[in-house]
């Protein structure tokens, strides 16, 4: 039980997706300038990652491995996460409206989400058991909405600051977000 | 201009993939901590590029227009396949340091972005030298920003083993904060206003 609360802290805040390993980018500073599309697009990685997870998990130790075939892992599993990215937007939209009109236009552009199919990688290179893949999957997503969360707090602020014009919009965004690795770097001394 | 050197040049200043259409910049940042990943992340990065442009120029016509997408994807995910096993067996050193990202050039928005845009409208020869072109920026790109931050970084410059040179003194007491992850981050955000300070890329 410890091990996995480990592993879902050390996903969340010292390796952290976006600061650490540096996956997720385009959406972290695409979608990082409204607080309220940065919780939607973080959320709706948050989803995918753990559904991506539960079911790469059995597919790599129960397909891939008994047949000798890990080589086929990078097409099979971009392959199911496009499919599941389809299947999860139509279940959405037929279930619950509110929840598909804030996540929708942000699920088809997940499948190109280098941190999903990342974080599918890190399961594997890990060797993480199924309940280990999901806690690190929970984990990364979690961080990957925080960190998004945050930084779109700070753009909102940025926009109004009085910056050189060469740094305006996006240099700054790349220097902010330095500002936020260093503190997060202070995480590492925990796990 | 023939056309040929049109589409290369535009690829390499007016289009860069990481300074102007700041995409793909996932690779560029993590594996930049050194020239050695630099290059073997370009040469990666080229090869599925200029071979996925070629495919897919060439099939474009017969794929439906529906399923397009995926038989892209797939396309592309087989050439990542084989760069991967390459590396695998000839530079186990490279690829074990390039870890993930090496996989990851996938979900690359540029090589995606290249298909839909460019070769899935155009003939073989301009597709390749549109992709000859994009991954000659994406490689300047990568190469500077590794250059700097292993200079600055380490205080001395390494190749495949080599070392070209070290700065007396500096190499001691460099900014090891540039060989951190977010030392990528400070490189390519001051390199950016620096760009446009210049004017050579636009303010957006």
């Amino acid at each position: 039980m410890t091990n996995l609360f480990v592993i879902f802290l050390s996903m969340a805040l010292v390796n952290n997706m976006i600061l650490a390993k540096f996956l997720g980018l385009c959406p972290f500073f695409g979608v990082s300038k409204k607080t309220k599309s940065a919780v939607s697009m973080g959320l709706a990685v948050l989803l995918v990652m753990l559904v991506a997870s539960a079911v790469t998990w059995p597919i790599y130790y129960y397909i891939l491995v008994p047949y000798g075939v890990e080589v086929m892992k990078t097409v099979i599993f971009i392959l199911v996460i496009a499919s599941l990215v389809q299947i999860i937007e139509m279940a959405i939209k037929r279930t619950n409206l509110t929840l598909y009109n804030a996540l929708g236009i942000y699920l088809p552009l997940i499948t190109t989400n280098c941190a999903v199919l990342g974080i599918t990688f890190i399961n594997v290179d890990q060797t993480y058991t199924f309940w280990e893949s999901l806690f690190a999957a929970g984990g990364a997503g979690t961080g990957f909405l925080l960190v998004l969360l945050i930084m779109s707090g700070i753009r909102e602020r940025l926009d109004l600051a009085d910056t050189p014009l060469a740094f305006k919009g996006t240099p700054i965004a790349f220097i902010t977000a330095m500002l936020l690795g260093l503190s997060f770097l202070a995480f590492k001394g925990m796990v | 201009m023939s056309s040929f050197a049109k589409n290369f040049t535009k690829g390499v200043v007016r289009s860069n993939p990481t300074f102007v259409l700041m995409l793909g910049l996932c690779p560029t940042l993590a594996v930049s901590t050194s020239l050695d990943n630099a290059i073997g992340m370009t040469a990666a990065f080229v090869f599925v590029l200029v071979a996925s442009n070629i495919l897919i120029s060439l099939i474009h016509s017969f794929v439906p227009n529906k399923v397009r997408i995926p038989v892209f994807i797939v396309i592309i995910a087989t050439l990542v396949s084989i760069v991967d096993l390459m590396m695998q067996g000839f530079v186990p050193a490279l690829s074990k340091s390039l870890g993930i990202y090496i996989p990851l050039i996938v979900v690359n928005c540029v090589i995606l972005g290249r298909a839909e845009a460019f070769a899935s409208k155009n003939g073989v020869l301009d597709s390749i030298a549109d992709a000859l072109g994009i991954g000659t920026g994406f490689g300047l790109a990568i190469v500077l920003i590794s250059f700097i931050r292993q200079l600055l970084g380490t205080g001395k410059l390494d190749l495949f083993g080599h070392q070209l040179f070290s700065i007396p003194g500096f190499s001691d007491n460099p900014i090891s904060i540039l060989m951190l992850p977010m030392g990528a981050f400070l490189v390519i955000g001051t390199l950016l206003a620096l760009f446009r300070w210049m004017g050579v890329i636009k303010n957006d």
